[in-house]
């Protein structure tokens, strides 16, 4: 397999919508390009229709009237999953029980009529690319749940798809595995330079994982963005609250100030507005003396994390807002402390009522 | 009482009932098989008397025949019905899996109506070729009744382990290029098997010792259980029809398993 070099096929999703024949929407109409060796992520909660999209870029389901999918430039709207290429990783691996490692990892190889040495040595390169050395003789009911992800992976690649296709791969597994495993997938689906689309509901997979993230909620797109696009100038509400922690305010602005019940913050934009919808995240704002602040409020609780420390202030805004302060600040609860919170770390919204 | 003497006396009951129910009965067939005139050689005669080999062979073959047709026909018609939804299913269904409740009795008067001098086929078939075709009489009468009889059975018992079935399975399998063929070769008859063993087993075994359908149908068609009744009400004679008796359990034992060591590797894998 050539290294570092960019693979697969550059994808148009044109249109493509679906409504399941007892009349669930499942996705209304969407329009998406994805670029080759590009890793594109699904995020969203459950049943917004992640699957669906993925299932129509397969060919396992296809699109309503008018909806077409491109394989560089090539419509295979009309064509079965067989004949499209595709590489797929299911959140249950899928893997046949009645074959070894060895022989799941190609089976795409032997179904392409490539000769027996030809596919040892293949299925070799995948076992060792994807650490499996020593298991390919296992069974699948012998291996661990991430030696299981690893060897649908392999499969799904032996194949060298147009596109990489994966549902929620990490989700079966437990927190500690997940986040290392992540780490791993990450590495490979770069070394192999392959287009992928990556389904998962988990935010923090898709920041790390993707080139780029389309957020979905109830069928339709709500943001297309890079990770940083998307978590820092979110387009609505929704995204800025599914993606990150985010604390929303709504107040009026005046001479270019956010008016709140514990004081004045400078904002970038408009100088005055009746109503904004103002989102900051809890780790741009910091503590601060009181005195030396135009915001302040009452400490209403510590959640310590470890890593850092996550403070509950309440009487700044109208709601308590979430401040993530480094472990080695020490307040109380009950006291009052001054909050600093730099102008363009205020991101203004659609007010949606 | 100690958890395992618990356990041994709730196993009692069991062993009273198996010893009453199966050993007992089992080894007087045995005792009796060899209290014949000819004593314990009584039981080398199955092999050894050419009528009685020839029809042990017949039995073999008309069971081994049934069973491979039954499931093929009742995978197909399984698989089917189980992925497909139609206007009429539940129909097809009720009326695939009526004959259950069926003894052989009335399935081999059901197979005269159709084959027999009577029959639908002998009225159709003198009609347009100008010659009665009656079969139902025969050894091919009796497999007719045999399928009737085995196909409801295999089809619930295919449907049951499809619903089971795992449909990312094939969907993996066809993103890896399989055509529908590949599919059901390296995919669905894999996971089928327990199902298919277990149930090929039994149609097996039923074929082989139903007696109702046989004598409905004819009194001289050469099976064995139709050979043990001849032995044991028309000549009276209790050592050969004992010997049989144990000879055709043994036999249809060993077949069942064999086949069941050959398919053993891909059940347990598929498991
Ligand atoms: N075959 C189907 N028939 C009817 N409704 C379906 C079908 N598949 C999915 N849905 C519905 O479509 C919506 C989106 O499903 P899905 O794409 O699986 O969501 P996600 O993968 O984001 O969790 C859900 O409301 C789901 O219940
Ligand atoms: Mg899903």
């Amino acid at each position: 397999m050539n290294m570092m070099t960019r693979h697969g096929a550059a994808l148009k999703i044109e249109n493509c919508g679906k409504t399941f024949a007892d009349g669930t929407c499942a996705l209304a109409r969407a329009t998406l390009d994805i670029g080759q060796s590009e890793t594109l992520v699904l995020l969203g909660p459950s049943g917004c229709g992640k699957t669906t999209l993925l299932r129509i870029v397969a060919g396992l389901e296809t699109p309503d009237g008018g909806g077409r999918v491109l394989f560089d430039g090539k419509d295979l709207t009309r064509q079965p999953i067989e004949k499209r290429n595709v590489g797929m990783v299911f959140q249950s691996y899928a893997l046949f029980p009645n074959m070894s490692v060895a022989e799941n990892i190609g089976y795409g190889l032997k179904l392409r009529g490539l000769p027996k040495a030809e596919r040892a040595a293949q299925v070799a390169e995948l076992v060792a690319l994807t650490n499996l050395g020593g298991l390919e003789d296992r069974r699948i009911d012998q291996l661990s749940g991430g030696q299981r992800q690893r060897v649908a992976l392999a499969r799904a690649v032996a194949i060298r798809p147009s596109v990489l296709l994966l549902d929620e791969p990490l989700t079966a597994l437990d927190a500690a595995l997940r986040e290392r495993l992540r780490g791993e997938l990450n590495d490979l689906l770069r070394k192999l330079g392959i287009t992928a689309i990556y389904v998962t509901h988990d935010q923090a997979e898709a920041m790390e994982l993707g080139d780029r993230i389309v957020v979905m909620r109830k069928g339709a797109i709500a943001q297309i963005g890079t990770p940083r696009e998307i978590y820092f100038t979110p387009a609505n509400r929704f995204v800025a609250e599914f993606v990150g922690a985010a604390n929303i305010v709504e107040a009026p602005i005046e001479g270019g100030e956010l008016i709140l019940p514990g004081g004045r913050v400078p904002v970038a934009g408009p100088a005055t507005m009746s109503r904004a919808v103002a989102m900051v995240r809890p780790e741009t704002i910091a503590i601060a003396d009181a005195a030396t602040t135009g915001l302040a409020g009452i400490v209403d609780g510590v959640r310590f994390a470890g890593d850092r420390q996550r403070i509950i202030v309440r009487d700044a805004a109208s709601l308590p807002l979430a401040v993530d302060a480094p472990n080695t600040i020490k307040v109380r609860t009950g006291e009052r402390v001054g909050l600093s919170i730099p102008p363009d770390a205020i991101r203004l919204l659609p007010d949606e009522g | 009482m100690s958890h395992k003497s618990f356990v041994w006396m709730c196993l009692l009951p069991l062993a009273a009932v198996t010893a009453a129910f199966f050993v007992l009965p089992m080894a007087h067939l045995l005792v009796t098989g060899a209290e014949g005139p000819r004593g314990l050689p009584e039981y080398l005669a199955i092999i050894a008397d050419p009528r009685y080999r020839a029809t042990l062979l017949n039995t073999v073959l008309l069971a081994a025949a049934t069973t491979v047709a039954t499931l093929i026909a009742a995978t197909i018609t399984g698989l089917f019905l189980q992925r497909h939804r139609f206007p009429g299913r539940a129909v097809m269904i009720a009326i695939l899996t009526f004959p259950l409740a069926f003894p052989g009795v009335v399935i081999g008067f059901m197979i005269i109506l159709l084959a027999g001098r009577q029959g639908t086929i002998g009225d159709v078939s003198s009609r347009l070729l100008g010659d009665k075709i009656v079969f139902a009489y025969s050894i091919y009468g009796l497999f007719l009744g045999y399928l009737y009889f085995s196909i409801p059975r295999v089809i619930l018992t295919i449907m049951a382990a499809a619903q089971k079935l795992d449909p990312s399975l094939e969907e993996a399998a066809r993103s890896l290029g399989a055509s529908p063929w590949a599919v059901l070769r390296d995919v669905v008859l894999p996971a089928l098997a327990p199902a298919l063993v277990a149930s090929g087993a039994i149609a097996f075994a039923t074929a082989m010792g139903a007696f109702g359908t046989a004598f409905t149908l004819a009194t001289n068609i050469d099976v064995l259980p139709m050979l043990i009744y001849t032995e044991f009400t028309l000549a009276g004679n209790l050592a050969t029809s004992a010997a049989l008796s144990v000879g055709l359990g043994v036999m249809t034992w060993l077949i069942l398993a064999l086949a069941r060591t050959f398919t053993g590797n891909s059940v347990a894998a598929a498991g």
